[in-house]
């Protein structure tokens, strides 16, 4: 089977049956299970790259059927790697799939990167890019890159033979609400399928050492007039390696000082008896999956300060999936109720889901 | 002077891309100029951490020269996946 499988790309001139072995050697991490995730890891698996590795610690929902279609209704609440390892290991049964059910972590990231050759980064988060693009130049790996906004897509190459890296392009991390997501701006469907097969490809030539990587170059996609273009930049000699700092990577509240805390200690101060109110700020299809206890749920773009529940209570503690919708909800309110005082969990829904998932 | 727009910036103005006449364009001598004139006319632009310019498809930095017939892109990181 394994013999004829990959006939048609070993018939391929400049790419042949030196081309299959070395895919065959390949160790590839691709980080995230979702738009993006799904076409990169469905075309490596294809292809032949030997072992796939895929982290991702979200379950399939509804609103994802539409640019995730390796997922079915009846996946809906598993957790996407668990049912993209199945989906994968039907297509192609000869290789190795590894699952990690969990969301990357700066304490955890440099062993995991020991395990491969290569990441393909397919995350809806900016701060695990930046925490992606840190690992990749400590370990010495390259990482390729692939990002959504609306009806654009962006591709690169970072840390591949020396060239530059995503803080060459991008020095600062955003702070929380400054770049919107995917649940706040939508997506089209087939745009995460065109951007990460774009990725895949990048990939399988990195891996190859066929034709021009996107090193050093950022490609640029527009889906509504179908124009795509590359620009050119290079190593900045200031960006130097650093310690991944557990801090270093979530989202900075830019609502002023004090407002951001830590899930734990929410969990502290609850089970001190601090009298507050705990308003989820996700999308209520999101809340009706799951919620932390007690929670309310205001979705961001309706919350408003005359909100009855406001008036009663000195601490208003706000979450969402990964603290950015919590910061900006803590930004709109800020300095229009007296009296309150207004916290952002920052890890969101995240980290509950990583740290017990009974408990949802 | 042509400036395309990308990602949040494109939102933030409200068109792909922007024209600015010669008369204008000519007192805009660095990118640095030109940040500061578009961070005036769109004051959200000023939020963002990091945004790269590129002029004439290579990334450039505050400090290198405009000339009136570049095509300038503004690229800030993108969030979706």
């Amino acid at each position: 089977m394994t013999g004829s499988r990959y006939n048609r790309q070993q018939k391929l001139q400049g790419f042949g049956p030196e081309g299959q072995q070395r895919l065959e050697r390949a160790r590839v991490l691709v980080v995230g299970a979702g738009g993006l995730g799904v076409p990169v890891s469905q075309y490596l698996a294809a292809m032949g790259v030997g072992t796939l590795g895929i982290i991702d610690g979200d379950r399939v929902e509804t609103s994802n059927l539409h640019r995730q279609p390796a997922y079915t209704p009846a996946d809906v609440g598993q957790l996407k790697v668990d049912v993209l390892q199945e989906v994968l290991h039907r297509q192609n049964p000869d290789i190795t799939i590894r699952a990690y059910p969990e969301f990357l972590e700066p304490s955890k990231v440099s062993n995991l990167l020991l395990a491969y050759d290569l990441v393909v980064d397919a995350t809806d988060r900016i701060p695990v890019r930046y925490l992606l693009d840190d690992a990749c130049v400590l370990r010495g790996i390259p990482w390729v890159y692939g990002a959504l906004h609306g009806f654009e897509g962006q591709v690169s190459v970072f840390n591949y033979q020396e060239g530059p890296t995503y803080r060459c392009l991008f020095p600062k991390m955003p702070k929380a609400g400054e770049i919107p997501d995917c649940n706040t701006l939508g997506t089209l469907g087939v745009l995460p399928g065109i951007i990460g097969t774009l990725q895949a490809l990048e990939a399988v030539k990195v891996l190859c050492g066929i034709g021009e990587v996107l090193r050093g170059k950022l490609l640029l996609y527009n889906a509504l007039d179908q124009r795509m273009q590359a620009i050119a930049f290079p190593r900045n000699p200031q960006q130097q390696p650093r310690r991944l700092d557990a801090n270093a990577y979530q989202y900075v509240a830019s609502c002023g000082p004090g407002t951001g805390i830590s899930l734990s200690e929410y969990q502290e101060r609850k089970a001190g008896g601090e009298a507050h109110l705990l308003v989820d700020v996700r999308e209520p299809e999101e809340f009706d999956r799951a919620h932390l206890p007690d929670a309310i749920n205001i979705p961001l773009g309706n919350l408003k300060p005359d909100q009855p529940e406001f008036r009663q209570t000195p601490h208003i503690y706000f979450y969402c999936k990964s603290g950015s919708r919590s910061a900006q909800a803590c930004q709109r309110l800020e300095g229009l109720l007296d009296g309150v005082t207004l916290y952002s969990i920052e890890e969101g829904m995240h980290t509950f889901f990583n740290l017990d998932n009974e408990k949802i | 002077m042509k400036v395309l727009l990308f990602g949040v910036t494109r939102d933030i103005v409200g068109e792909a891309a922007l024209s600015i006449p010669s008369a204008e364009a000519g007192e805009l001598a660095t990118v640095g100029a030109l940040k500061a004139f578009l961070r005036h006319r769109y004051p959200a632009l000023d939020h963002l951490s990091s945004l790269a310019v590129a002029v004439n498809k290579a990334y450039a930095t505050d400090t290198d020269p405009l000339d009136t017939q570049d095509e300038i892109a503004l690229i800030p990181p993108v969030s979706g996946g």
